[in-house]
């Protein structure tokens, strides 16, 4: 009967030199993809899920329209809210806004500007018409729905 | 001057994957991956008071029409609907592809379709109550929701009305409509199939606004 012994001479340590490494490479990815937030969202935002999703291609295009109810119920009421930036505005101040972010873009692409409308799921759709009724006044006419991918269940 | 000392002087490098997680952990908690998908609309633009309003007659057959209110019950051409947004899909996709009394542009069209669609077209469609052809203003998918209509099923149906289009475009192309959303219009050979499946068949939904 053949006798297997162990090799104890092979030393069983791993090799960490290339940890360092591995580590950056870890750490560029998570540097590239990240986005600094700037906006404190002060609203509930449970996306909607949907099939058909089209992917921005020009993100400086792009302007956030946030809608939902305040998550500090106690200091501004259960009503849903339009916030925009790092403040809540009426309907009204929404052209005011749109001229803002136009003003930021080149003259060319003006008309290019796309809202992204992030709303809450359990918003009415009351409050998102009048915010389109103000966009079409500031002519701002592509407007994109945010919503997450929903695996289509087969 | 003869140097002696013939060692390089070294930077001790043991320390450098903990600078490296340190840095790895704060992007990782900082990090947001940002998801900018969604439903993309546009808007009319707004009416011109100057220009007068123009009264096309497009008759009933036409307009697909659905309605919700604000128990978010839907109302679909002129029934109540209760069936899935999966089943609203497929009724969209058969009023589109009705083909009941097609202009020679729809015939045309028509005889462009891939014998899959047009076994399609056969089976479920040439209903003469329903839609002429797929052409410009032969064929509207009307929506309108009520003020107290919740965002979720307006997005549940506007998905709906874009998933109808989607697949009939993308199987005019052959492809899946997966295949069909993820195509980059940036590659000429992409656009170049982007434009075949959409061609003469225009994404016509209509979005009224509530009342």
């Amino acid at each position: 009967m053949p006798k297997f012994k162990k090799n104890s001479k092979t030393s069983e340590d791993i090799p960490t030199a290339a940890l360092p490494d591995i580590i950056f490479m870890l750490l560029f990815f998570f540097m590239v993809t990240t986005v600094m937030r700037e906006t404190d969202i002060m609203v509930n935002q449970k996306i909607p899920r949907a099939t058909q999703l089209t992917k921005i291609e020009r993100k400086s295009l792009v302007s956030y329209i946030y809608v939902g109810e305040p998550k500090n119920v106690s200091l501004y009421g259960s009503e849903p809210k339009i916030q925009i930036n790092d403040v809540f505005i009426t309907e009204e101040d929404i052209i005011g806004f749109v001229n803002t972010e136009k003003d930021k873009l080149d003259e060319v692409e003006r008309d290019q500007i796309t809202m992204s409308m992030k709303v809450d799921v359990d918003v009415k759709m009351g409050i998102i018409s009048d915010v389109q009724q103000e966009l079409r006044k500031a002519n701002a006419l592509k407007i994109l729905y945010s919503t997450i991918k929903r695996v289509a269940e087969k | 001057m003869p140097r002696g000392n013939k060692k390089l002087p070294e930077v001790s490098s043991g320390s450098m994957a903990d600078i490296a997680f340190l840095l790895l952990i704060f992007f990782l908690v900082t990090t947001t991956i940002a998801n900018d998908k969604g439903i993309l609309l546009r808007l009319p633009p707004p009416p011109d008071p100057l220009q007068e309003q123009l009264d096309i007659k497009i008759p009933d057959r036409n307009i697909f029409t659905i309605l919700a209110n604000s128990k978010d019950q839907l109302l679909v051409e002129g029934e109540p609907f209760e069936g899935s947004m999966d089943d609203l899909k497929d009724d969209v996709k058969k009023f589109i592809l009705n083909f009941g009394k097609p202009t020679p542009d729809g015939i045309e069209i028509y005889n462009s379709l891939p014998a899959k669609m047009k076994a399609f077209v056969n089976a479920n469609g040439r209903n003469p109550e329903s839609s002429d052809d797929p052409t410009s203003l032969k064929s509207i998918v009307s929506f309108k929701s009520a003020r107290g209509t919740s965002y979720d099923l307006y997005v549940g149906i506007l998905d709906a009305m874009n998933a109808a289009y989607n697949e009939v475009y993308s199987s005019r192309v052959g492809i899946t409509t997966d295949e069909w959303l993820s195509l980059d219009r940036s590659n000429s050979m992409q656009k170049e199939m982007y434009n075949r499946g959409r061609s003469g068949i225009p994404r016509a939904i209509s979005i009224a606004e509530p009342d």
